[in-house]
């Protein structure tokens, strides 16, 4: 760009581009900067290492060859293989940060993740402990279908013993993957597809950047309605509240980025203040994380909300292909804008 | 690699296995004894007829080496090391079981013995199995890793999945099937297409040997043979254990689906008796060498059954420990 400049550009008055940054490369950064301060971390998944092209979407690009083969290793698609596989090392001293490409194919793993990893450390009174990370990525937009799109935290969030995160900024999938890294416990760590290369406020955080697991991120404040959401949502939960405070609510939007276990104080402070709770994801929304959150809204609120807490979600369905259908599946900006307005009524 | 001949176990190890078996042997018969007092309710699955599989196999291990172990486990794990009095109050459900008494006994666990993971899931010891391998390969030990199964568990999915790692990535695993011809209530015929587990070894381009595992010397040969390549880093070895277990599936299973006449002849050959009539026949110990190592054990069970049922139950506050690392706020 700069041998194409010319003296009119130098003319301009400078109006310096705030800078933009992407998940992808939170990601990226994390897991370098995590795998240069501790030798005893591992990544293993399909493709993931360099000579099979470093990662479908391209994370762990790199990862190998700075590292090693050995610390960093595609596998056969063997779901369960790779569970076991990480859990196996992390029993006795490493801390594997296992990929599954998609988290539908976490079907196929659940043995593994749900009796083993979650189960290991109880069940052995506290003599083992399965301190992995589990990354797979998810989410509609690419007219994949009903296998390869799903959320599915809520089967995790439903099973003790492990974590799950679902970051919607850079900043946050840099501190979040660094905590879940460092955490002694397991953890699933959920990566939005459609998102990872968009551009996003702000720039990537140093080394020494974490986000606590378990604690949610006040985004806006706001005084009439609360948003609750987590992973691609909260953005859209973001501008839904621009659209409602052009009609004059006031939003305040919580992204919970650590779905189990959830910050309940965050949340039930927020909704203390409003009165009014909206909670919003594109997981199902029958039986989903909304469910438990809206319960101990009502459970600990009870006579203090001045209307009812609501949800938005997917439909009862599959996923579908269509683009009208996939479009009407899952929540967006306007319904959720009109979701927030019906409240503040 | 050394031959065959260098496995041959020696009288001092012929003994040492035998103490193994005896050891095994009784506790058996013990925890049957205790269900069926009353004073302890399990759910047990007796491994009587097994006990000369882990007790060659251990002789051939190290105490750093691991173990991955199943529900039908028990003789794996005291073959390998658990300690009695641990193992009894786990089972007893009580605070100073090894797992503070929130495993039990399909889920005993003993990392000081390499004893890392009991599960009650079919097929689920290979895939962890791997990724101590694994570790042992990072570290650059020459420890293995043994994981048991029983003959059901080679026509599950993790079965396949992890034999096809261990053999892409050369893991120091040892996949030792113990093929008792039941799976539950089901026969091997009606549940296993291969004419043997062994064969399907091929289809992973590793060595997969059939032993009587009811045989010592063969057993013991299998093992130390599978142990040694594993730690020469030529990878991993599928061992199928030929045997019966005599008690059913699981307690009081009224086992009606196996064969009287099957069952007969298997009890008529029990390893137990067989191994130390050997032993006495061979030269390698007396009639009362071998009580007295019977008489040590049963003293060392009293004890430990003892130790357990005056153990305290675990406090209600253990359902927020160890859940996570931190404990969960009540
Ligand atoms: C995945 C799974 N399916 C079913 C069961 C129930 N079950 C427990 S033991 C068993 C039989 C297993 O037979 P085998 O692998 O031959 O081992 P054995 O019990 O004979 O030692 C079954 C079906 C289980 N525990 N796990």
């Amino acid at each position: 760009m700069s041998e194409t400049s010319t003296a009119p550009a130098a003319a301009k008055p400078a109006t310096p581009k705030p800078p933009t940054t992407t998940i992808l490369a939170g990601l990226s950064k994390a897991l370098m900067d995590a795998f240069a301060e501790d030798d005893k971390l591992l990544a293993l998944g399909e493709d993931l290492a360099d000579p099979e092209g470093g990662g479908i979407v391209g994370v762990t690009n790199g990862l190998s060859t700075r590292f090693g083969g050995q610390r960093v290793r595609s596998t056969p698609i063997a779901e369960q293989a790779i569970i076991g596989a990480a859990i196996g090392a992390s029993l006795v001293g490493y801390k594997p940060v296992a990929e599954i490409m998609l988290m539908n194919f976490t079907t196929v793993a659940m043995d593994m993740i749900v009796n083993h990893a979650a189960k290991l450390r109880f069940m052995s009174g506290g003599q083992t402990s399965v301190p992995i990370v589990i990354r797979t990525m998810t989410g509609l937009g690419y007219g994949s279908g009903g296998q390869h799109c799903d959320y599915l935290e809520a089967w995790f969030a439903h099973t003790p013993g492990i974590k799950v995160v679902a970051p919607s900024t850079p900043q946050d999938a840099y501190g979040l993957l660094r905590s879940a890294i460092e955490d002694p416990d397991p953890v699933l760590f959920i990566e939005n597809l459609p998102t990872y290369r968009t551009p996003m406020p702000g720039e990537l955080p140093d080394a020494g950047h974490r986000v606590p697991l378990g604690k949610a991120a006040v985004q806006r404040e706001g005084t009439d309605v609360t948003v609750v959401s987590y992973s691609r949502l909260a953005g859209e939960a973001r501008a839904a509240a621009e659209l409602a405070a052009a009609e004059g609510v006031s939003v305040e939007v919580i992204d919970l980025r650590t779905i189990s276990p959830w910050d309940r104080e965050t949340v039930l402070a927020s909704a203390r203040k409003t009165g009014r709770v909206l909670i919003v994801h594109e997981a199902v929304k029958a039986f989903g994380a909304g469910a438990e959150i809206a319960a101990v809204v009502g459970e600990e609120l009870f006579g203090q909300l001045k209307a009812p807490v609501r949800r938005l979600g997917g439909a009862y369905s599959a996923v579908p292909y269509s683009k009208p259908l996939e479009s009407a599946y899952a929540p967006d900006r306007a319904r959720i804008a009109a979701a927030i307005l019906a409240l503040a009524r | 690699m050394a031959t065959p001949d260098a496995f041959e176990p020696d009288s001092a190890t012929l003994l040492e296995i035998y103490r193994r078996v005896a050891l095994l042997h009784a506790n058996d018969e013990r925890a049957r004894k205790v269900i069926r007092s009353g004073q302890i309710a399990m759910v047990y699955y007796s491994y009587r007829g097994q006990e000369v599989i882990p007790a060659a196999l251990s002789a051939a291990l190290r105490d750093d080496d691991y173990l991955c172990t199943i529900y039908r486990g028990i003789h794996d794990m005291l073959a390998k090391g658990f300690p009695l009095d641990i193992l009894w109050a786990e089972l007893a459900g009580r605070a100073t079981g090894s797992c503070k008494g929130k495993g039990g006994p399909m889920h005993l666990t003993y990392p000081e013995k390499g004893i890392m993971v009991t599960t009650g899931v079919v097929g689920s010891t290979m895939p962890i199995a791997n990724g101590l391998g694994w570790a042992a390969q990072l570290d650059g030990t020459d420890r293995v890793v043994v994981a048991t199964f029983g003959d059901g568990a080679s026509n599950i999915g993790a079965f396949h999945e992890s034999l096809n790692l261990a053999a892409v990535w050369k893991l120091p695993v040892i996949f030792l099937c113990q093929n008792n011809q039941f799976a539950e209530h089901t026969t091997y015929e009606a549940g296993t297409s291969a004419k043997q587990i062994a064969d399907r070894a091929q289809g992973y381009n590793i060595p997969g040997v059939r032993v009587d595992g009811n045989d010592p010397a063969a057993m013991y040969r299998a093992a130390a043979q599978a142990v040694a390549r594993a730690r020469a880093g030529e990878g991993p070895t599928l061992i199928e254990a030929m045997t019966f277990r005599f008690m059913g599936h699981v307690f009081g299973d009224p086992d009606a689906y196996i064969p009287k006449d099957m069952k007969a002849a298997a009890m008529a050959d029990d390893p137990v008796p067989k191994f130390r009539a050997r032993l006495i026949q061979d030269g390698i110990a007396t009639d009362d060498q071998l009580s007295a190592i019977e008489a040590g054990i049963e003293a060392q069970i009293d004890a430990a059954v003892a130790f357990a049922l005056a153990s305290p139950f675990p406090e209600t506050d253990e359902l927020r420990r160890d859940v996570f690392a931190e404990e969960i706020a009540a």
